[in-house]
């Protein structure tokens, strides 16, 4: 048993996090920039900071993932880093040459007190930005938050340097997808097209980390927001925000830099939360909702109707972010499931109360942790205590899967064994047909693997 | 992407082979710090200590220090263990701000001994990173009072991330390796013994190793760190000779030992069939035993056998075939460059991350006039260079893997993420049959490498 060091007895920890369900925010706020076309983020730290980051995204994405370093020294780290990324600003453009250079920060100058928005203005004013190339930053904390809280940080950073505003409504709506998987931009920009809605989606990291195999690299990807689109942000009628923790923040910001009035709603993961993002992106846009979509929602609902019994009070273990566990968790009630115990190491209060409204009259036994010590190690502890009969969360939980023998469905960030998360949504009506899918071949399948010979059934 | 620039300060950590040389002489600059700015393969120190530390199973490794360090670097290696797993767990004290304000210390101290109390662990390795090295926390005093305290070895691993590269975090982990070195018992350890040093058991390697000096009458007494034990190494100065592979991790350590207790070291390397042959054949000389030698003949001889013919039918399919290396350190490269000859194929780009003037001297003898040697490559040099030589594929790791990929070039991962054993004889075949198999993929056919240069 590869996690037999994991004791059934839970004590209280204050000093210690064991197999984090959370990564740190400079990871988040790279992946926010690989969003944006032609951008390079970069790093303003040590090497091995964006050596961690582009090898992990590498190992999910499975693509090659660009990212620049200010390669801190001890010199850097005693005289501030002011020197090292000025250089790299030079040296970025002249080598690598992106239309954007995003920078976030790490815990190393943030602790030396580096200035990134005046060492950014002072490359401006030295002339090191070339005409019409930018440098965007954000302050991304390691030791605040989580990998969640740098990618809003650096959305936030994309709306405090280019939404504009010059009194002109567009009729378009800002949509602000959160964490989530290019399939699942492709998703949510394919469901406003059919429902004929111009739409910005920022960061949009589809086609540029899930690019096709052509025999060909493009360093800069086609995919990706556009600075035209970033700008024009600010003359949206509107935007929606999914998921409060990731994307609140920026969706904030451009209300109160350009008026543009927001909405937080859930990521559309699930039934219920697809069906608010339908009616909301209808409402905003003051459009129908076209049939084929009301088709689509109709064979969601007819998978639940068809398996109904295997659903039925199957208790479920979760971990992995606020954004994702919150639509998740109401969609697992929605189909009878019992979603028994949930972790997030990101921290924030808000997770512990919206679980609680989902929870309260279904599952009230439920436990429900995020922030300090919300860890799987603590995940795996409560399984021990009582079992469940399914895992869902990333790569990781597999160790707890294989331990204790649980049907595993993998979810969330990062993935490091399999592949088909870039390409398969979970989020929309569709992302919630394969949520449901996966749910039942992971269930069905241990089923007839633990059928005996007398019982093993050809039809199910 | 032919039109990439080089920069001005990277053109003399390039050698652009033959009459077309960048700066025109072979004078290659290395062991310099990256250019900021840089989208370098290179990462910290504490990823070096880190790497060549955790494949000790019976210890706990706790890293001091926000979550990052030690979720990025959560069992990523598949460093296999006969025993314990305790290694494959991610300790952190994930620092918040207030620790980063008020220091860290008492955090360290509770973290520390909550952990002694519950796994027992045969020794303790804490890591600082970055943070550490700026707020101050006195590390060394935590270990020595927990030490006091818990009654085992707590050592400190001094990794911060930016005081130097990785191969000062190797220095810091053979530090710290030296320190457990010494206490425990040398009784009953055979005169014809030896160490293990710089195999990290990736894919079961050291333990296929062990078994060739097994059979060769050879006792091993610790292996460092692949499948490593606290209490072997406690012992490992009661070995004749330290056996070294992948010298730039473990060179530190094995001149410690020689200093201090006088014993010699080797450097040798398991990558293909010759390094192999050597290094046991070295080590058999080295104990003057008449039956070590015949025992030394018979693994040789039968393990050659074993691999000669099917190894034939790659090597056919292989023969002129052209390959890119970029690994670590350059030690590596010497006898991936060895093992391809063997197998008929060409090295025609060639670099490191961290090497130093000797070995690119030896790169450049070994490999010849017109092959491309580059130190500290970016990813746009390595795609430029790839497409210049027409390569069928690339020796790498992670970071490589796609890149090489995109450009419809076959891939062979000979770093952490290698699934099966490379090293030893057996070890040969199945880096044959990789390569093998990502060169001839069917799959090229879809994504012609011709059109690339598009």
């Amino acid at each position: 048993m590869l996690l037999r060091h994991t004791p059934d007895e839970i004590k209280e920890r204050k000093a210690l996090t064991v197999n984090p369900a959370k990564m740190c925010q400079p990871i988040g706020a790279m992946y926010a920039a690989l969003g944006i076309h032609a951008c390079l983020p970069h790093s303003h730290g040590s090497q091995g900071c964006c050596a961690y980051h582009r090898s992990t995204l590498t190992r999910h994405y499975k693509e090659p993932i660009m990212a620049a370093t200010s390669s801190f020294t001890e010199g850097s780290s005693v005289f501030g880093g002011q020197a090292n990324l000025l250089q790299a600003i030079n040296n970025i453009f002249t080598i690598y040459n992106p239309d954007i250079i995003a920078v976030h920060t790490t815990c190393l100058s943030e602790t030396i007190g580096d200035d990134v928005n005046q060492i950014c203005q002072k490359a401006r004013d030295d002339g090191k930005v070339p005409e019409g190339k930018h440098v965007i930053h954000c302050s991304t904390p390691s030791y605040v938050g989580s990998h969640i809280t740098g990618f809003a940080n650096m959305v936030k950073g994309m709306v405090k340097y280019f939404s504009e505003s010059t009194g002109e409504k567009k009729n378009q709506i800002n949509i602000i997808p959160g964490w989530v998987e290019p399939s699942d931009m492709r998703e949510i920009k394919k469901t406003a097209k059919e429902m004929g809605v111009k739409i910005v989606l920022f960061p949009d990291t589809s086609d540029i980390l899930d690019a096709p195999q052509t025999g060909h690299h493009a360093f800069y990807p086609k995919g990706g927001v556009t600075i035209p689109e970033l700008k024009s942000t600010g003359e949206s009628k509107f935007t929606l925000a999914l998921g409060s923790f990731a994307s609140e923040a920026a969706a904030k910001e451009l209300e109160n830099k350009c008026k543009v009035k927001y909405k937080a709603l859930d990521i559309p993961i699930g039934l219920s939360a697809t069906d608010r993002f339908i009616v909301a992106l209808s409402r905003a846009a003051d459009v129908d909702v076209p049939a084929s979509i009301t088709d689509e929602r109709g064979r969601v609902v007819d998978i639940i109707t068809d398996m109904q019994q295997y659903f039925y009070n199957k208790r479920v273990a979760l971990f992995g972010d606020p954004d994702h566990l919150i639509p998740l968790t109401e969609f697992l009630v929605d189909i009878d499931m019992k979603p028994v115990y949930i972790v997030s190491g990101t921290p924030g209060k808000e997770f512990g109360k919206r679980m609680k409204e989902v929870l309260k009259d279904t599952v009230p036994e439920a436990k429900v942790k995020n922030g300090a010590n919300a860890d799987t190690f603590l995940l795996h502890q409560w399984i021990k205590n009582e079992p469940v009969d399914l895992l869902i969360g990333n790569t990781y939980g597999k160790y707890i899967a294989r331990d204790e023998d649980i049907p595993f469905i993998r979810m969330g960030f990062p993935i490091l064994d399999r592949i088909g998360h870039s390409y398969f949504p979970t989020a929309g009506y569709r992302g919630a047909m394969r949520i449901l899918e996966n749910i039942l071949s992971a269930l069905m399948d241990r089923q007839d693997r633990d059928a005996l010979e007398e019982s093993f059934e050809l039809v199910m | 992407m032919d039109k990439i620039k080089i920069l001005e300060e990277r053109k003399k950590q390039i050698y652009y082979g033959g009459k077309e040389s960048i700066d025109g002489l072979f004078n290659m600059q290395c062991e310099k710090q990256t250019v900021s700015g840089s989208i370098s393969q290179r990462a910290c120190v504490f990823c070096g200590s880190r790497v060549v530390l955790y494949p000790i199973v019976d210890a706990l490794h706790l890293v001091h220090g926000p979550i990052g360090c030690a979720a990025y670097t959560w069992d990523i290696r598949g460093s296999l263990s006969s025993g314990p797993e305790l290694h494959r767990l991610s300790f952190s004290t994930d620092l918040q701000e207030k620790n980063v304000i008020f220091g860290g210390e008492k955090k360290l101290h509770r973290a520390l001994c909550e952990l002694i109390d519950r796994y027992k662990p045969e020794a303790a390795f804490v890591y600082t990173t970055c943070i550490i090295g700026i707020i101050g926390d006195d590390i060394d005093s935590v270990c020595r009072q927990v030490s006091a305290q818990k009654n085992i070895p707590v050592l400190p691993v001094h990794s911060e991330g930016f005081k130097g590269t990785k191969k000062d975090g190797y220095r810091a982990a053979c530090k710290a390796l030296a320190a457990l070195v010494g206490s425990g018992s040398t009784d009953n350890i055979s005169c014809f013994s030896i160490n293990l040093l710089g195999d990290f058991n990736i894919a079961g390697e050291t333990w296929l190793i062990k078994d060739y000096y097994r059979r060769m009458g050879v006792e091993v007494v610790s292996t460092v760190t692949g499948d490593g034990r606290v209490a072997d190494i406690q012992k490992a100065h009661g070995a004749k000779l330290n056996v070294v592979q992948c010298s730039g991790s473990m060179m530190p350590l094995a001149k410690i030992m020689e200093e201090r207790y006088g014993i010699p070291f080797i450097r040798v390397s398991y990558l293909g069939i010759e390094d192999t042959s050597s290094a046991l054949y070295e080590v058999a000389r080295f104990f003057k035993n008449k039956e070590i030698l015949r025992l030394t003949d018979e693994v040789v001889n039968g393990e050659v056998q074993n691999i000669r013919l099917p190894l034939e039918r790659y090597k056919r399919k292989l023969k002129g075939k052209k390959a890119v290396i970029y690994v670590g350190g350059a030690f590596k490269a010497f006898s991936l460059i060895k093992a391809l000859d063997y197998l008929g194929m060409k090295v025609v780009v060639v670099g490191s991350q961290t090497g130093n003037k000797d070995d690119y001297r030896r790169l450049k003898e070994m490999c010849g006039e017109g092959t491309i040697i580059v130190d500290d490559a970016n990813p746009p040099e390595l795609s430029r260079f790839m497409l210049e030589k027409n390569a069928d594929i690339f020796i790498g790791g992670v970071k490589e893997r796609y890149l090489a990929y995109k450009l419809g070039i076959g891939f062979c991962d000979h770093n952490h993420q290698r699934k099966m054993a490379l090293a030893g004889f057996e070890g040969m075949l199945n880096f044959a049959r990789e390569v093998y198999s990502s060169v001839m993929s069917p799959v090229w056919q879809f994504a012609p490498r011709g059109e690339k240069a598009g």
